[in-house]
C-alpha cells in the first residue's frame, strides 16, 4: 500500500487495508494552521455512506500553509517554528502508537451485530456493525479532562475497573454521581495537561461514543513510581486514550499546544467560541416548574422588589402552554401573556418561556399540522412518522438535521406566529436529547430516520445541537438580526457554545450535587461551553435552607446564575425563609451584579478567543503540579479565585492560593495571603470565599439595582490589587449590553488599565482594533490594595485639562487606598498619579 | 451627580432637621464627619448611607418621596433614577430620561375610596358579627347539648330490642353446635337455619364460626342505633370545634361557600373540608379536612388550615391554608396552588371585621396625607 503515499504541502494520504475484512480505506494526515493535525481515516469504497459532522465545525479548517504564521493577534510569540514541535512531540508517536484502526472491529460476527434488541425495545441495525476506533497515547502526561458531560470528576479516572465513559445524549432521570454513564450533552473533546505542554483532542463523532482511559501510573504509590525511576529511565508517565464509536468516520483533531491558553484558541478555530449574550443572561434568573398563571408571574416579580432583591428574567416552564403545545399559552392562566411581558418589562426585565423539540400530535395544533404536511418530522424505520410519548402525550419529533426545517422553525418565533411573544421573552429548549419517555434509554430508536436518509444512530448526539441553532435562527430573525439571541439547551454538542447556554440537566438538592456542579461546570468551560451552570438548589427535593444560601453562594460565581425547581418541591423564592436568609441571598446576589462588568469582560474573551470563563487553576498556573488535581476551587478570569463552600455546618475550608510569588486579597476584607500555600479560612454562613490576585484590576458597578438594566448609567469602580512588584493591569469591555453593533459598528469599547510606578494610565487596549463606542458611563472610586501611603498627593491628569488632586482615604492596616470620586469617564484617556 | 439646586431637596425627609448647609455633616450612625458639599454629591461617604439620601450612591441607603396626596414613601436607594417611576411623586426619576406622571392625586383619592369602603365594611361587618351570629351561637350551642343528652336517652332505649335481637341469634347458633344429629327437633331445627346461611356463604361445613345475623337483626345494628351514634360523635366534635373567641365562626358552620375558576369549582365547608370540582365534570379531589387554627397566637382567627386531602401522585396528600379577612360578605376571593398539592384560599367573613377601630386609624392618615398638599 506504500505506493498510494502522497506527500503534499498540504496533507499526506495514504491507502490502509483492513486485513480482516479487507476493506480498503484512506487516511489523511493534515498539517493546520496554529498547530494543529487533522486526522482522518475514510471508506475508500463504501457500501452505505458515512455521516460526517461538518457542521459541527465553524468552516472548513485552514490548513498549514508552512508560511508565517497569520494567527491572531493574541497568540504568544515566544514558540518554537512549527515544524520543530512537531518533530518531537506527539506526531510521530501517533503513527506508531496508533495500535489499531478499529474499523468494522468485529471479528467474528457476535450476536447483536446485524440486529440488537434492548428491553422491550428492537434496533433493526440494517447496515450492520459501523463502528470505529482509535487509540491514542499520551507519552509524558498524567492528568486528562473534558469530555463532558458526566456527573464525575473533573480530572478523568482511568476506566480499566469499569466502564468507559460514555457520550450519548439522554434524558437521565436523578443522575448518580461519580458515574461514566451517559448525561444530557456531549463533547468527544479532552484536554491533556502536563507542566510542560497542554493538549487537545478532538474526536469530531456525533455517535454514541465511549472513551477509554488507562494511565501506566495511575494508582502507582509514591514508591512504586520512585522504583520505576530508579530501575528505567526510559518509561515515563503516559496516559492511553481509545475511542469507540458506532457509526460515521474517524475524524481526529490534535491540538498541539503548547500552553493552554494555544489550546483554547485552536479548538475555537475548529468548534467556534461562545456566542456573546446580552448582558441580562449574565445576571440571575429565577425559575421553576411552574409558574402557576399571570398573578403568580406579578407576585414573584413584586416579591424580589419588595425584599430588595436583584433578578433580570423570570423563567416559564411547560405549564404555561395550552396542553403541552410549545409556541401556545394556556387562555385560562395566562390569558393576556403580552401585558404581562409589558409589565415585567416596566421593570427592565425579562422572560423566558420553554420550546421543547416534540409537536404534540394533534391535527388542530398549527405547528404539528404543518410540520407533518411538509414531511419535517423524523421518519420511523418503515418510512411512516415516527411517534414517540412525552409531555404532551403522543408526540412527534421535528427533523433538525434539514436545514429547512430550522429555517421553518425560526419562523415560528416571528411575533405574528408565536404569538403572545415580545421582544423580552427568550427562550428555553428542554428535553432535546430527544426524550422520548418510551424509547429505549428514553430517547428515539438508533434507526429512526433523518433527513437525507441519515439514521439516527448517525446523528444523535447532534440532535439538541440543531435544535438550539434553529431556535437561535428565530430569535435572530425577529429582531432583523440585531439583537443578541438568549437560549438555554439541555442536550448539546461540541460547537454548541456558538448558540448560547447550557446547563447540567435535573440535579438534586443535595450537597453532593452542590459540590459536583463545580466539577461539571469547569469541564463544560474547559471544553467551550462557557455560559453553563446548575440549577441554582437543586431541581428535585427540598433543599435545607442553608443548603439552598451555599448554593446561591456558588451560584453567584459560575457563568449561568440560574434557580430553578421540581413542580413537586416546596416554594423556595429566597424570601420565603425569612429574612435572614433573604439578608444571605441578597448579599450573593449583590455580589453577582457588582461584579457584572467583569463578568461581561471575562466573556468578551470567550467570545473573542476561546478561553473559558470558569476556569481550573491549572489553566492560570499551568506549571505548578499541586493545582492539576484541585476541582473544588477555581478561577473566574485571570483575577478571582472562589472556593465555594459545599458543606453542611462548615466553619471553614481549605483553600490553595496558588503561585510561589503570587499576592492573593480576600475581596471582603482586603487582608493579604501569599501564593504557594493552602490556607485555614474560616467561614460564616454569610461568608463566601474570593480572593483577588495581585497584579490585576477588576471593574465593578457597586451599586447593585433591581435588573442589570437599570444600572446601565450607573459609574464604575475599579478595584486594583498590587503584585509583589507593586503593579497591575486588567481590562474593561463596553458596549451596548443587547445588540451586534459590537460586531456590525464596531461599537464596543475595551479599555485598558495600567499600574506601574504609583500611575494608574487608562487608555485604549491593544488587543484589538479600537472601537467607537461612546458613554457617559464614569469612574466614582478606586480601591487599591498593596499599596503604600501616598506622601504627598493623589493628582487626575487629562490632557488639555489642569491636574486635580483628589480626596481619598488611607488604611494602613490594609495597606488599602480609596480614592475618592476621579469623576472621569471610562472611555477616555487619563493617568491617576499617587505621590 | 445632582444639580445644586436640586441637592437640598431631592430624597430629604423634611422632618429630620439634621442636615445643616453651614456645618460638616456627621453620618447619623455618628461613624463620620463630611464637609457638608459632599452631602448628596452622588458618593457614598457614610456607611450607613445617610449622606446621599438623593441619590442612587449608597446601596444601603433611603429615598424619601413627600407624595403629596398620597403617602410618604422611604424607597431603597437603588430605585433612585434607574429608569422606572416609583415615586408617585415622579422625584425618584430625577435623573434618568424616563418620563414620569405624577399620580399621587389619583392614588390618594383611589387609596380614600378604598380605605372609606373598607370602613363602611368593618362596620357593617361588625354589626352583623355583633347581633345575628353569636346571638345564633347561644341558642345553637344550648340546642346541641340538649340534642347530645336527647340522643344518649333515645340510643339507650333503642338499643334494647337491638341487643334482644343479637342475643337471640347467638343462643340459636350455640343451641345448633350444641345439639346431636340424632334429635329430628334439633335436625330440623338446624336444616332451618343453615338454609338461611346457605343464601350468604355456600359454605356452610368448614364454618364453625357464627353466621351473619339474619336481616332484621342487622337492620336494627345498621339503623337507628348506628346512625344516632354518629350523630352523637359528630355533635361532640362539633361542640368541641373552636369557633372563634366569641364563637364569631359558628354561622360558617354546616355552609358551604363557592368559587367557580375557568377550570374549577372550589368548595369550602369551613370546619369540614375543602373540594375541587372540575368544571368540566368528572370527580371531585379533598383539598383537605379541617385541621386547625394556624398561628392563633399572633395573629387572632385569620388562618385556617385544611390537611390529609386527596394525595398527589408520588406525593403528598393535599392541603390548603385558607387566609380569612374582614369582609361584608361570606366569600372566597382566590384560590391559588402555590406549590404543588399546596393550595392558598383567600375568603373573606364579617367575622373578622374590628369595630371602628380600622375606620378611626385610616380616617387619621387620611387626614395626615392632606395635611401635607
Amino acid at each position: 500500500m506504500l505506493d498510494t503515499l502522497e506527500i503534499s504541502q498540504a496533507a499526506t494520504s495514504l491507502n490502509l487495508l483492513h486485513e480482516k475484512t479487507q476493506v480498503l480505506l484512506k487516511l489523511e494526515i493534515c498539517g493546520l494552521e496554529d498547530n494543529t493535525v487533522r486526522f482522518r481515516i475514510t471508506e475508500l469504497e463504501t457500501r452505505r455512506p458515512r455521516f460526517e459532522a461538518s457542521d459541527v465545525l465553524v468552516g472548513s479548517p485552514r490548513t498549514y500553509s508552512g508560511k508565517e504564521e497569520t494567527a491572531s493577534e493574541e497568540k504568544t510569540q515566544d514558540e518554537s517554528p512549527e515544524g520543530e514541535e512537531k518533530a518531537h512531540e506527539e506526531e510521530p508517536d501517533l503513527g506508531t502508537d496508533e495500535k489499531e484502526n478499529q474499523e468494522e472491529m468485529t471479528e467474528e460476527e457476535e450476536e447483536g451485530t446485524w440486529e440488537e434488541s434492548f428491553k422491550s425495545h428492537h434496533d433493526s441495525k440494517p447496515y450492520g456493525p459501523m463502528s470505529v476506533g482509535l487509540d491514542f497515547s499520551l507519552p509524558g502526561f498524567e492528568d486528562v479532562y473534558g469530555i463532558p458531560e458526566h456527573a464525575d470528576s473533573f480530572r478523568l479516572r482511568t476506566t480499566s475497573s469499569g466502564d468507559p465513559y460514555r457520550l450519548y445524549n439522554l434524558d437521565v432521570f436523578q443522575y448518580e454521581l461519580e458515574n461514566p454513564m451517559a448525561l444530557y450533552g456531549s463533547v468527544p473533546y479532552l484536554v491533556a495537561h502536563s507542566p510542560e505542554r497542554t493538549l487537545g483532542l478532538f474526536w469530531l463523532n456525533p455517535t454514541e461514543t465511549w472513551i477509554d482511559i488507562a494511565s501506566n501510573t495511575a494508582g502507582k504509590t509514591v514508591f512504586g513510581k520512585m522504583l520505576d525511576f530508579v530501575r528505567s529511565a526510559n518509561e515515563g508517565p503516559q496516559m492511553d486514550v481509545r475511542w469507540m464509536s458506532e457509526s460515521g468516520i474517524v475524524d481526529a483533531f490534535l491540538l498541539l499546544g503548547p500552553l493552554p491558553t494555544d489550546v483554547f484558541r485552536q479548538y475555537a478555530a475548529l468548534a467556534g467560541t461562545q456566542a456573546l449574550p446580552p448582558l441580562f443572561a449574565l445576571a440571575y434568573h429565577q425559575s421553576r416548574w411552574n409558574y402557576n398563571d399571570e398573578d403568580d408571574v406579578l407576585a414573584v416579580d413584586a416579591g424580589f422588589d419588595k425584599h430588595n432583591l436583584p433578578m433580570d428574567v423570570i423563567w416559564l416552564d411547560i405549564e404555561h402552554t395550552d396542553g403541552k403545545r410549545y409556541f401556545t399559552w394556556d387562555s385560562n392562566k395566562f390569558p393576556n401573556p403580552a401585558d404581562m411581558q409589558n409589565h415585567i418589562a416596566g421593570k427592565r426585565r425579562k422572560m423566558v418561556t420553554i420550546v421543547d423539540p416534540h409537536l404534540k400530535v394533534d391535527s388542530s395544533y398549527s405547528v404539528y399540522n404543518e410540520a407533518y404536511s411538509r414531511g419535517y418530522l423524523v421518519k420511523n424505520k418503515g418510512g411512516g412518522d415516527y411517534e414517540g410519548w412525552c409531555w404532551p402525550g403522543s408526540a412527534a419529533y421535528l427533523d433538525f438535521l434539514n436545514p429547512e426545517v430550522r429555517d421553518w422553525y425560526a419562523s415560528k418565533f416571528a411575533y405574528d406566529s408565536y404569538l403572545g411573544s415580545t421582544d423580552i421573552l427568550f427562550t428555553w429548549n428542554d428535553m432535546n436529547e430527544p426524550s422520548v419517555f418510551n424509547g429505549p434509554e428514553v430517547t428515539l430508536h438508533k434507526d429512526a430516520l433523518h433527513h437525507g436518509g441519515w439514521e439516527h444512530r448517525d446523528v444523535h448526539n447532534l440532535y439538541g445541537f440543531y435544535q438550539q441553532w434553529g431556535t437561535v435562527g428565530g430569535q435572530l430573525r425577529r429582531s432583523g438580526g440585531n439583537e443578541r439571541p438568549f437560549v438555554l439547551a439541555r442536550a448539546f454538542f461540541a460547537g454548541s457554545q456558538r448558540f448560547g447556554a447550557v446547563w447540567t440537566g435535573d440535579n438534586l438538592g443535595e450537597w453532593s450535587h452542590l459540590k459536583a456542579s463545580i466539577s461539571m461546570v469547569l469541564s463544560l468551560n474547559l471544553c467551550g461551553l462557557s455560559f453553563s451552570g446548575a440549577d441554582i438548589g437543586g431541581f428535585f427535593k427540598n433543599p435545607s435552607t442553608e443548603l439552598l444560601v451555599r448554593w446561591y453562594q456558588a451560584g453567584a460565581y459560575q457563568p449561568l446564575f440560574r434557580a430553578h425547581a421540581h413542580i413537586d418541591t416546596a416554594r423556595r423564592e429566597p424570601w420565603i425563609f425569612g429574612s435572614d436568609t433573604t439578608a444571605l441571598v441578597r448579599t450573593a446576589l449583590r455580589e453577582r451584579y457588582a461584579l457584572l462588568p467583569y463578568w461581561y469582560t471575562v466573556f468578551y474573551w470567550a467570545y473573542r478567543s476561546g478561553m473559558p470563563v470558569m476556569r481550573a487553576l491549572w489553566i492560570e498556573f499551568p506549571k505548578e503540579e499541586q493545582t492539576f488535581m484541585i476541582e473544588d476551587e477555581y478561577m473566574i478570569g485571570n483575577a478571582l479565585l472562589v472556593h465555594p463552600v459545599t458543606e453542611a455546618a462548615s466553619r471553614g475550608v481549605n483553600v490553595y492560593l496558588p503561585g510561589a510569588h503570587e499576592v492573593w486579597y480576600d475581596v471582603h476584607t482586603q487582608k493579604k495571603y501569599s501564593g504557594g500555600q493552602e490556607i485555614y479560612y474560616p467561614v460564616k454562613l454569610s461568608t463566601i470565599p474570593v480572593f483577588q490576585r495581585g497584579g490585576t484590576i477588576i471593574p465593578r458597578k457597586d451599586r447593585p439595582r433591581r435588573s442589570s438594566a437599570c444600572m446601565s448609567a450607573d459609574p464604575y469602580t475599579l478595584y486594583i490589587a498590587l503584585d509583589d512588584q507593586k503593579s497591575a493591569e486588567g481590562e474593561l469591555y463596553m458596549d451596548d449590553e443587547h445588540s451586534f453593533n459590537f460586531e456590525k459598528q464596531n461599537e464596543y469599547q475595551l479599555r485598558h488599565f495600567l499600574f506601574k510606578g504609583g500611575t494608574l494610565k487608562a487608555s485604549v487596549s491593544s488587543h484589538i482594533p479600537p472601537g467607537k463606542y461612546s458613554s457617559t458611563e464614569w469612574l466614582e472610586r478606586i480601591v487599591i490594595v498593596g499599596i503604600a501611603q501616598p506622601m504627598m498627593s493623589v493628582l487626575l491628569k487629562q490632557p488639555g485639562s489642569q491636574d486635580a488632586p483628589l480626596a481619598y482615604e488611607y488604611t494602613p492596616e490594609l495597606s488599602s487606598l480609596i480614592v475618592r470620586r476621579p469623576g472621569v469617564r471610562l472611555t477616555a484617556e487619563w493617568t491617576i498619579v499617587i505621590r | 451627580g445632582l444639580p445644586s439646586t436640586l441637592r437640598m431637596t431631592v430624597g430629604w425627609q423634611l422632618e429630620r432637621p439634621l442636615y445643616d448647609e453651614t456645618k460638616n455633616f456627621t453620618c447619623l450612625d455618628g461613624s463620620k464627619s463630611i464637609p457638608f458639599d459632599q452631602v448628596n454629591d452622588d458618593y457614598c461617604d457614610c456607611p450607613d448611607g445617610t449622606d446621599e439620601p438623593g441619590t442612587a450612591a449608597c446601596p444601603n441607603g433611603f429615598f424619601h418621596c413627600t407624595n403629596a396626596g398620597f403617602r410618604p414613601q422611604n424607597i431603597h436607594s437603588s430605585l433612585v433614577n434607574d429608569g422606572i417611576c416609583d415615586c408617585c411623586d415622579t422625584t425618584d426619576e430625577y435623573n434618568s430620561g424616563v418620563i414620569c406622571e405624577n399620580s399621587c392625586k389619583e392614588l390618594g383619592r383611589k387609596e380614600h375610596e378604598l380605605l372609606a369602603k373598607q370602613a363602611e365594611v368593618a362596620a357593617e361587618g361588625f354589626k352583623l358579627k355583633a347581633t345575628r351570629k353569636l346571638v345564633g351561637l347561644r341558642e345553637a350551642k344550648k340546642d346541641w347539648e340538649i340534642k347530645v343528652s336527647k340522643l344518649q336517652t333515645f340510643k339507650e332505649e333503642t338499643e334494647v330490642p337491638e341487643k334482644e335481637a343479637k342475643e337471640k341469634h347467638r343462643q340459636e347458633w350455640e343451641g345448633i353446635l350444641l345439639c346431636s344429629l340424632s334429635s329430628p327437633s334439633c335436625t330440623l331445627h338446624v336444616v332451618a337455619f343453615v338454609l338461611v346461611f346457605l343464601r350468604k356463604t355456600k359454605k356452610p361445613e368448614e364454618d364453625r364460626e357464627m353466621p351473619p345475623y339474619d336481616e332484621a337483626t342487622q337492620a336494627l345494628i345498621d339503623g337507628k342505633t348506628f346512625s344516632i351514634k354518629i350523630m352523637i360523635v359528630d355533635l361532640e366534635k362539633e361542640l368541641s370545634l373552636d369557633l372563634g373567641r366569641n364563637g364569631e365562626f359558628a354561622y360558617m358552620y354546616g355552609k358551604c361557600f363557592e368559587m367557580t375558576t375557568p377550570e374549577y369549582i372550589y368548595r369550602i365547608c369551613p370546619f369540614n373540608k375543602i373540594v375541587q370540582k372540575p368544571k368540566s365534570g368528572g370527580t371531585e379531589t379533598s383539598l383537605g379536612s379541617w385541621g386547625m387554627w394556624v398561628d392563633l397566637g399572633s395573629n387572632n382567627y385569620s388562618q385556617m388550615k385544611y390537611d390529609h386531602g386527596t394525595a398527589c401522585w408520588q406525593g403528598p396528600s393535599r392541603s390548603t391554608l385558607v387566609k380569612l379577612t374582614c369582609g361584608r360578605e361570606t366569600v372566597v376571593t382566590s384560590t391559588v396552588e402555590p406549590s404543588r398539592c399546596e393550595y392558598a384560599m383567600e375568603m373573606q367573613t364579617p367575622a373578622l371585621c374590628q369595630e371602628s377601630r380600622l375606620q378611626k386609624q385610616h380616617g387619621d392618615e387620611w387626614q395626615q396625607a392632606h395635611s401635607e398638599l
